[in-house]
C-alpha cells in the first residue's frame, strides 16, 4: 500500500528535515505487518515528494497476529485487501516512520514545524466505506480540498459497479504534523473494517491522535462509533466459519445482535412503538396474573429489562437461539451485578422454538414479541407444537407487524419489509387466521389487540394476540 | 411376586453359616453395601475383590472434602459426595461398592433407596467378625484412635440389624463371620436374567396372541416354522429350518378360544430353546389366580380359567411355573433389541427392580381411567430416544408403526384384527388376519380405521432440543462414536434454526473433504502424485479422478411430484436444493423450476423406476460459483483485485521515478513488479467463476453421486455406476445437467498415473479448479477404518483465490507448505461417517430425530476451527 506526500514549499526539500528522512536515500523500517519503505520519487527545490510504501507480508501478518492459533481464522482473514489498500495498517506504519514529525519535532527546521505548508497527498487505493462522499465528509472540514475518484470493482463486469476503494488526492495548506495526524485517524475510520492486525492499545493511540481537532469535527460521533464498533470479538469465529462453508461473508449470519446506532438496519419502527409494545405486553401479563414467564426470542433483552421491573413476576426466563444475543442480554441486564434475590428471578437459555424443550414446560405465560415473522412459514407448525402443545403455558402473547401499516412508513419501498430478516409480514386477516387456527387446534381462546395508533384505514403498526388456555384443557392437565 | 432376574433374599439365608472356600455370587450390576464395624477388614476385602474405581470409601470421601480421612465432622459432606458419585455410576450401569461401616439402619436405608432409584439390586456383604479381631486391628492403625467402646457399640448395632437386612430391601445378604471366612471367600458374578446380549438372533417377534391358537399356528407356518404335534395332534413345538427363534411379547392368554393350546405350544418352544417369551400383564394375573390369590376375574381371565380347568393338574402346575418364571424383558443382540410386553424406556432396560417389572407389564400408566374404565396410558414411545429397538405389545393398534425406533406388535387379533410378527433384523412385518372377532373390546377397536384413542399420535417428526444441544455423541456404523462439542452445537443451532430448510427436507449435509498431502514440487502446493500414493498405501489399487467443477456444492432432493412444480405441497413432500449448511440455494420459484427440470430428467432417465423410489437424493455441484457466492466474490475477491490493481501499479510508477533519480530501490521495484503480475493472475482466477445467470438460464447442475432413495443408500456402489447415472441425467436434460469428466487410474501402473497427472496438468493450466481422487470402488476400508472418501487436488491458479495472489513466490510457498492436514482429515472422516449414518437411517425410515441428529452433527463439526484454506 502506498501513500505519497508532496510539497511545493520552497525549498521543497525541507520536507526531508520535517520528516527526519533524507531525500537522497531510500530507508526502511520493520513494523509488525511487514516492512515500511520511505523514498523520494522527486526532490527538487520546487517540488518534493515522499513516498511511503508498506510492503505487507501476508503470511507473517496472520502468523504474528495469532501465534500458532491460525486455525481459528476464517478465510477472509487470509486473502484480503490488507496488502494493497490503505487502512489502519498504513496508519500504524505512518505513525512509526514519521513519529517525530507527527509530534511536531524537527531538529533542523524547528521554525517550520508550526508553519502551514502547501501540501498534496495521494492515496491510490484508500479503503473508504461510504465512498467519495465519506472521504469528503471527513477531510473537507479539516481544511483539505478533496479530489476523489472511485475505483471500479472489475472492468470485465461493469455492472458490479464501484469498489469500496477511492483514489484520493488531498490538497491544502497544513502543518505537516496535522496532515499526518489527519491520515493517522482518517485511514482506519474510513476503512471501517475490523482492525484484525492492530492491537487494542494501537487503537487507543489512534484515537488520541485526534486530540485538538476531533472534538470539533462535525462527524465526531461517526468517527468514534466506527472505532468502537469494530473491535474484534473472536467469540464470533464459529459463526463466521459456518458462513464461509457456504461462501457467505463471514458476518452475514451473525446478525442476531444489531450494533446500536450502526444506522444500517432498515428498522422503521419509531422508538415509542417499541415502548408501546413493551407496555402492551406487560399489561397483558398483568391481566393474566402470571408469575412465571417465558420471553421466547428475547434477543438482547429489551423486554426482559422491562419485565424485571414487574415485581409480580417471580421467574423470568429469556430464550433465544443466538448465543451472542444472550450474552448481550446478560450485559444489558447487568446480571453479574444484580443482587442475589433479583438475579435468581432471571434465567437465560439458548434454545430454538422449532424443537420441543422440556425446560420450557410448566410456565404461566409466554411472550413471543416480534418473533414469529423471523421464522420461515414452513417452520410455524413446529413452533406451534413447541409453544402451544409442549410448553403449553396458561397464556401466550404474540406480537407481529401489521403489514397493512407499512404504507405509512415513507422510507420503506413498496412491498418492502420492516427488517431484513423478516421472512413474512402478515396483514390483520392473515394473523387472525393463523392465531384462531392455533387456538382451535391447541385448546386456547384468543383475543386480538392493536399496539400503537390505530390508523382507521390500515390499522395499528403492531398487532397482538393473547391466547388463554381454555379451562377444559387446563383442568384435564391438572387432573 | 415373580422369579424375576435374581434370587430373592430368602435364598440368602442359607449362606450365613461360615464354612470356608465358598463362592459368593452377586449380580453383575448391583450396589454392593459393605457392612461391618471399624476394623472388620472391609477396605481390605474391597481391595481384594473389586477394582479400585468401583469402591467408594467413606474415608476417601472425607479426605476429599476435608483433607483428613478421620475428620468425623466432615462425614455428612463426604456422604453427600459419595452418594452423588454412586448415583452417577449407577445411572451409567456400573457396579458400585460402598465401603463404610453402614451399621446403622438409616445409613443402609439411604443406600437401598439409591439402588432402587436407579433400578439396580442392593446387595449387602456383612463382615461380622469377632470383637477382639476388630479392636486388635484398630489398635494396629497409627492414624486412628477408636475406643473399644465405639467398636463394641458398632458391633451391637450391626448384630441387631442383621436379621432384618432382607426386609430392609437387600436382595442378597452375604455374611462372613471369621477371618478364615473372609480369607476364603471368592466372588463370582451372575448375569442378570434379562441380559441376553450375546444372542444376535435372528428372531421373529410375535405380538399379543390372547388364546388365538389357530392364528398362531398359521403365523408360524407363514414365518417358515414346522410345527411338531403330540399324539393327540396338539402343537407342542415349532422349529425353523434356519435356526430362527420366535420371541413372544406376552399376553399369550385370556379372551381367546384356546389359551391352554397357546401355552402348550409356547411352553414347548421355550423349553426346546426355539422361542423366548416375556410375561404380559395377563400372565402375571394368571399366576396369582392359579396360586389362589384374590384377583378380579375379568378381562377374559374367566375363559382361561375355565379352559384350564379341563386340563390335568400337572399341566396347570406347569403353566403356573412357566408364567412365574418369565423374565420381565430381554435385552438382545448386543443391546440393539429389547423385547418387552408394554414398552420400556432406555434407563430401565437391562435393569431389575419392581419398577422395571411394573413398567414392563403395564406401561406408563397415569393412574387415571378413561371413559371405558380402562387405565389411561402415557404414550411412552413418543418420548423414546434410546439406542435399542423396542418391540412390544399390550395396546392394540390397527397397524404397526415405527415410533422412534419402537413398534407395537399388538394388532388386536382377539378383537378381530390380526396377529403380527416382525422379522429381526430384517424389519419385515408378517401378519395373519383373525378368523373372527373372539372378544368385544371395552374400547372400540378398528373404528373405520381411525387411530386408536390412546395410541400416541404419529409425531416421530417432533424434534427435541436435547436431540441437538449440548455435548453430543452420535453412534455411527463406520466410525463408532462421533463427539460434537457443546460450543459447536451452539453455533449450529442458530444456523440450523434460522437459516436452514425444514429438517424434513434435510436428509444430508455433505462432509468436508481433505486436500492431498502437500507437494514438494517447485511452484506447487498440491499435485496428484500425493493422492495416488495415499491410496496405494491404504491398499487401494484403482482410483477415479473426477473433474472438480467450478461451482458450489449442492444437495438435490428430487421427488417424482416435483415435475408438477407445485411449491405449496406440505414440506415433507417437497424437494429441495440446498447448500452445505442446509440453506435453500434459490428462492421458492426458482427452486421449483430447477426441481421440475431435475425430476423430469430423473424420470426420463428411468431412475425412479430403476431404484423403485419416488425420490432420489443427489450430490451435485451447481454452477456457476457466482450464482451463490456472488456477493462474496464481489466483496472479497474482486475487492482484493481492485485494490491491488489500483495500488501496485502506482507503487511501481513511484519507484521507477525514484530509480530514475538514482536511488537504490531496485530490489523493491522488482518485487512490486512481481506483485503486479500476481494481482493480474489472481483477478483472472476468480473471473473464471463468474458468469451471468437469469432464472434457470446460465445455471448448470453436475450430479456426481446418488446419495439415497427409498430404502437404499449407494455409498458401496462403485463410482462408475454413479458417473453413468450422471451421464444419463445429462443426456435427459443436456441444457441443465452436465456430466463429470473423469479418468480411472491403475495405481500399480506408472503409465496410468502419468496419463492422469497429464490430464490434471492440462485442466489446471487452463485455470480449472483441479480434480478429486476417490477409490474407484467407493466406500473402502483400509488399515485404519474407512479410507478418505476423496482427496482434492487443486490447481495452481485456483489456489491463488485461497492462499492469496502471491502465494506462489518461493519465500511464501516454503512457509505455506507447513500446513497441518491431520485435523482436516480426521474431520473429513468423521463427517463422512455421520453423513452415511444419516442416509442409512433415512433409508431405513427411522424417525426424523435420528436422521436430524446426524445432519446436525455434520453442521456442528463444520464450525470446528480448522485451517479454512484446506
Amino acid at each position: 500500500m502506498l501513500l505519497t506526500l508532496s510539497t511545493t514549499h520552497r525549498p521543497a526539500t525541507d520536507l526531508g528535515f520535517l520528516l527526519h528522512k533524507n531525500p537522497e536515500r531510500a530507508q526502511s523500517v520493520d513494523v509488525s505487518a511487514g516492512r515500511v519503505h520511505v523514498f523520494y520519487p522527486e526532490a527538487s527545490d520546487e517540488r518534493c515528494t515522499v513516498a511511503l510504501l508498506l510492503d505487507v507480508d501476508p503470511i507473517a501478518l496472520v502468523r504474528n497476529a495469532r501465534g500458532t492459533a491460525t486455525e481459528g481464522f476464517s478465510l477472509g482473514q487470509y486473502v484480503n485487501d490488507r496488502p494493497y489498500a490503505a487502512s489502519s495498517l498504513l496508519a500504524v506504519a505512518l505513525g512509526k516512520a514519521f513519529a517525530s514529525a507527527r509530534r511536531g519535532v524537527s531538529k533542523e527546521r524547528p521554525d517550520l514545524v508550526d508553519v502551514a505548508l502547501p501540501l498534496e497527498i495521494h492515496l491510490p487505493a484508500l479503503s473508504c466505506r461510504g465512498g467519495v462522499e465519506m472521504a469528503q465528509r471527513f477531510f473537507a472540514p479539516l481544511g483539505w480540498t478533496v479530489g476523489a475518484r472511485p475505483v471500479p470493482l472489475d472492468e470485465t463486469f461493469p455492472h458490479w459497479g464501484d469498489s469500496r476503494y477511492v483514489d484520493l488526492r488531498l490538497t491544502g495548506t497544513q502543518r505537516v504534523a496535522d496532515a499526518i495526524n489527519h491520515l493517522y485517524v482518517g485511514l482506519p475510520v474510513l476503512d471501517d473494517a475490523k482492525h484484525y492486525w492492530v492491537s487494542s492499545d494501537e487503537i487507543d493511540k489512534l484515537l488520541r491522535a485526534g486530540e485538538g481537532w476531533l472534538a470539533t469535527h462535525p462527524d465526531r460521533d461517526l468517527v468514534t462509533r466506527r472505532y468502537l464498533a469494530h473491535r474484534v470479538s473472536f467469540a464470533r469465529a464459529a459463526m463466521s466459519r459456518l458462513a464461509e462453508v457456504d461462501d457467505l461473508e463471514p458476518d452475514s449470519l451473525d446478525d442476531a445482535v444489531v450494533t446500536a446506532g450502526s444506522g444500517d438496519e432498515q428498522d422503521e419502527r419509531p422508538v415509542p412503538l417499541v415502548l408501546q409494545r413493551h407496555g402492551a405486553v406487560v399489561a397483558a401479563l398483568r391481566a393474566s396474573g402470571a408469575a412465571r414467564v417465558l420471553d421466547l426470542g428475547c434477543g438482547s433483552g429489551a423486554l426482559l429489562a422491562a419485565l424485571l421491573k414487574e415485581g409480580a413476576l417471580t421467574e423470568i426466563v429469556g430464550v433465544d437461539v443466538s448465543h451472542r444475543a444472550l450474552e448481550a442480554a446478560a450485559r444489558r441486564l447487568h446480571l453479574d451485578r444484580l443482587p442475589d434475590r433479583q438475579r435468581a428471578r432471571v434465567t437465560l437459555l439458548q434454545g430454538a422454538l422449532t424443537y420441543t424443550d422440556a425446560r420450557l414446560r410448566g410456565y404461566d405465560a409466554a411472550v413471543l414479541m416480534e418473533v414469529v415473522e423471523h421464522l420461515d412459514p414452513d417452520r410455524l407448525p413446529a413452533l406451534e407444537r413447541t409453544v402451544f402443545a409442549d410448553a403449553a403455558p396458561g397464556t401466550v402473547i404474540v406480537t407481529t407487524p401489521n403489514v397493512e401499516h407499512n404504507v405509512r412508513y415513507e422510507a420503506l419501498l413498496p412491498g418492502g419489509m420492516r427488517h431484513r430478516d423478516h421472512r413474512f409480514e402478515w396483514n390483520r386477516a392473515e394473523f387472525a387466521g393463523w392465531a384462531t387456527g392455533v387456538a382451535a387446534r391447541r385448546g386456547y381462546a384468543v383475543r386480538f389487540l392493536g399496539v400503537g395508533t390505530d390508523d382507521p384505514e390500515v390499522g395499528p403498526p403492531t398487532q397482538m394476540a393473547v391466547f388463554t388456555r381454555s379451562a377444559a384443557v387446563a383442568g384435564e392437565d391438572a387432573a | 411376586m415373580s422369579a424375576d432376574d435374581v434370587q430373592g433374599p430368602e435364598d440368602a439365608a442359607e449362606e450365613t453359616d461360615g464354612r470356608g472356600g465358598r463362592a459368593l455370587a452377586i449380580p453383575d450390576l448391583a450396589l454392593v453395601v459393605l457392612v461391618g464395624a471399624s476394623g472388620s477388614g472391609k477396605s481390605t476385602f474391597a481391595r481384594r475383590h473389586f477394582a479400585p474405581t468401583q469402591v467408594l470409601s467413606s474415608d476417601f470421601f472425607r479426605g476429599l472434602v476435608a483433607d483428613d480421612e478421620n475428620d468425623q465432622a466432615a462425614t455428612p459432606d463426604a456422604f453427600d459426595v459419595l452418594h452423588y458419585t454412586a448415583a452417577t455410576r449407577l445411572r451409567a450401569g456400573r457396579l458400585t461398592v460402598v465401603d463404610a461401616t453402614n451399621v446403622r439402619r438409616e445409613d443402609r436405608a439411604s443406600l437401598v433407596r439409591l439402588a432402587k432409584d436407579h433400578d439396580v439390586l442392593p446387595v449387602a456383604i456383612v463382615l461380622d467378625l469377632p470383637e477382639s479381631v476388630c479392636i486388635e486391628r484398630n489398635a494396629a492403625r497409627p492414624d486412628r484412635e477408636l475406643s473399644a467402646a465405639v467398636i463394641r457399640r458398632q458391633r451391637s448395632e450391626l448384630r441387631r440389624g442383621l436379621r432384618g437386612l432382607g426386609r430392609e430391601g437387600f436382595r442378597k445378604v452375604l455374611v462372613l463371620r471369621s477371618p478364615e471366612d473372609v480369607e476364603a471367600a471368592v466372588l463370582t458374578y451372575e448375569k442378570q436374567y434379562n441380559d441376553r446380549r450375546e444372542d444376535p438372533g435372528p428372531f421373529d417377534v410375535i405380538g399379543d396372541v390372547h388364546g388365538c391358537r389357530a392364528e398362531l399356528e398359521e403365523l408360524l407356518g407363514r414365518l417358515g416354522y414346522t410345527i411338531t404335534r403330540d399324539d393327540r395332534g396338539r402343537p407342542v413345538d415349532a422349529v425353523h429350518p434356519d435356526g430362527r427363534r420366535a420371541v413372544f411379547v406376552g399376553d399369550l392368554v385370556d379372551r381367546g378360544p384356546d389359551s391352554p393350546g397357546v401355552l402348550r405350544l409356547v411352553m414347548g418352544m421355550v423349553a426346546a430353546r426355539h422361542a423366548l417369551c416375556v410375561p404380559g400383564n395377563h400372565e402375571n394375573k394368571l399366576v396369582r389366580a392359579l396360586r389362589g390369590r384374590n384377583v378380579q376375574i375379568s378381562h377374559g381371565l374367566e375363559e382361561t380359567l375355565t379352559q384350564l380347568a379341563a386340563e390335568p393338574e400337572e399341566f396347570r402346575g406347569a403353566v403356573e411355573e412357566f408364567c412365574y418364571g418369565l423374565v420381565s424383558h430381554y435385552v438382545l443382540d448386543g443391546g440393539a433389541l429389547v423385547v418387552v410386553h408394554a414398552g420400556l424406556p432406555e434407563k430401565l432396560q437391562g435393569r431389575s427392580s419392581g419398577r422395571v417389572r411394573s413398567f414392563a407389564l403395564y406401561g406408563d400408566t397415569t393412574g387415571e381411567t378413561d371413559e371405558f374404565g380402562l387405565p389411561v396410558r402415557y404414550p411412552w414411545a413418543k418420548d423414546y430416544r434410546g439406542r435399542a429397538m423396542v418391540l412390544y405389545g399390550h395396546t392394540p393398534v390397527p397397524e404397526p408403526e415405527w415410533v422412534n425406533n419402537t413398534m407395537c406388535l399388538d394388532t388386536g387379533c382377539v378383537f378381530g384384527g390380526k396377529l403380527t410378527a416382525l422379522r429381526y433384523p430384517e424389519r419385515e412385518l408378517v401378519a395373519v388376519p383373525a378368523a373372527r372377532t373372539y372378544y368385544e373390546p371395552a374400547r372400540p377397536f378398528l373404528v373405520d380405521g381411525a387411530a386408536p384413542p390412546l395410541q400416541p399420535a404419529r409425531d416421530a417428526d417432533v424434534l427435541d432440543i436435547e436431540d441437538v444441544l449440548g455435548k453430543r455423541v452420535v453412534e455411527t456404523r463406520l466410525a463408532g462414536r462421533v463427539t460434537v462439542r457443546e460450543e459447536n452445537a451452539a453455533a449450529a443451532i442458530e444456523v440450523m434454526s434460522r437459516f436452514a430448510l425444514a429438517p424434513q427436507q434435510l436428509l444430508h449435509l455433505p462432509p468436508t473433504m481433505s486436500p492431498v498431502a502437500t507437494s514438494q514440487l517447485p511452484g506447487l502446493l498440491e499435485h496428484p502424485a500425493e493422492a495416488f500414493a495415499h491410496y496405494r498405501d491404504e491398499g487401494v489399487d484403482r482410483v477415479v479422478c473426477e473433474e472438480k467443477h467450478m461451482g458450489s456444492r449442492a444437495v438435490a432432493l428430487v421427488r417424482r411430484d416435483d415435475v408438477l412444480g407445485d411449491p405449496d405441497r406440505p414440506v415433507e413432500r417437497r424437494g429441495a436444493v440446498h447448500t452445505r449448511t442446509g440453506r435453500s440455494f434459490f428462492a421458492p420459484d426458482l427452486t421449483a423450476a430447477v426441481l421440475a427440470r431435475l425430476a423430469a430428467a430423473v424420470e426420463e432417465a428411468g431412475l425412479f423406476d430403476e431404484l423403485g423410489s419416488d425420490w432420489v437424493l443427489l450430490d451435485t455441484e451447481l454452477l456457476p460459483w457466482s450464482a451463490k457466492a456472488g456477493e462474496l466474490i464481489r466483496s472479497q475477491y474482486a475487492s482484493v483485485g481492485a485494490a491491488a490493481r489500483a495500488a501496485v501499479p502506482a507503487a511501481v510508477a513511484e519507484l521507477e521515478r525514484a530509480a530514475a533519480r538514482g536511488l537504490d530501490v531496485g530490489a523493491l521495484l522488482d518485487r512490486q513488479r512481481q506483485r503486479a503480475g500476481d494481482a493480474a493472475a489472481f483477478t483472472d482466477a476468480y473471473r473464471r467463476y463468474c458468469w451471468p445467470t437469469d432464472g434457470l438460464s446460465g445455471i448448470s447442475v453436475a450430479p456426481f453421486q446418488v446419495l439415497a432413495a427409498e430404502g437404499a443408500t449407494f455409498a458401496e456402489r462403485e463410482h462408475a455406476w454413479h458417473l453413468a447415472v450422471a451421464d444419463r441425467l445429462a443426456a435427459a436434460d443436456p441444457e441443465l445437467v452436465r456430466g463429470t469428466a473423469h479418468r480411472y487410474v491403475d495405481l500399480t501402473d506408472p503409465v496410468s498415473e502419468e496419463a492422469a497427472t497429464a490430464w490434471w496438468t492440462e485442466l489446471t493450466a487452463a485455470g480449472g479448479e483441479g480434480m478429486v481422487v476417490k477409490p474407484a470402488a467407493n466406500l473402502t476400508r483400509g488399515r485404519r477404518g474407512v479410507v478418505q472418501p476423496g482427496l482434492k487436488v487443486r490447481g495452481r491458479e485456483y489456489l491463488r483465490i485461497i492462499y492469496g495472489p502471491d502465494y506462489t513466490r518461493p519465500e511464501n510457498l516454503d512457509r505455506l507448505r507447513e500446513r497441518n492436514l491431520g485435523r482436516k482429515r480426521g474431520l473429513a472422516q468423521r463427517e463422512y461417517a455421520l453423513g452415511i449414518e444419516g442416509l442409512e437411517r433415512a433409508a431405513r425410515g427411522e424417525p426424523l430425530w435420528r436422521v436430524h441428529e446426524c445432519v446436525f452433527a455434520v453442521l456442528a463439526l463444520e464450525s470446528e476451527p480448522v485451517d479454512p484454506r484446506l
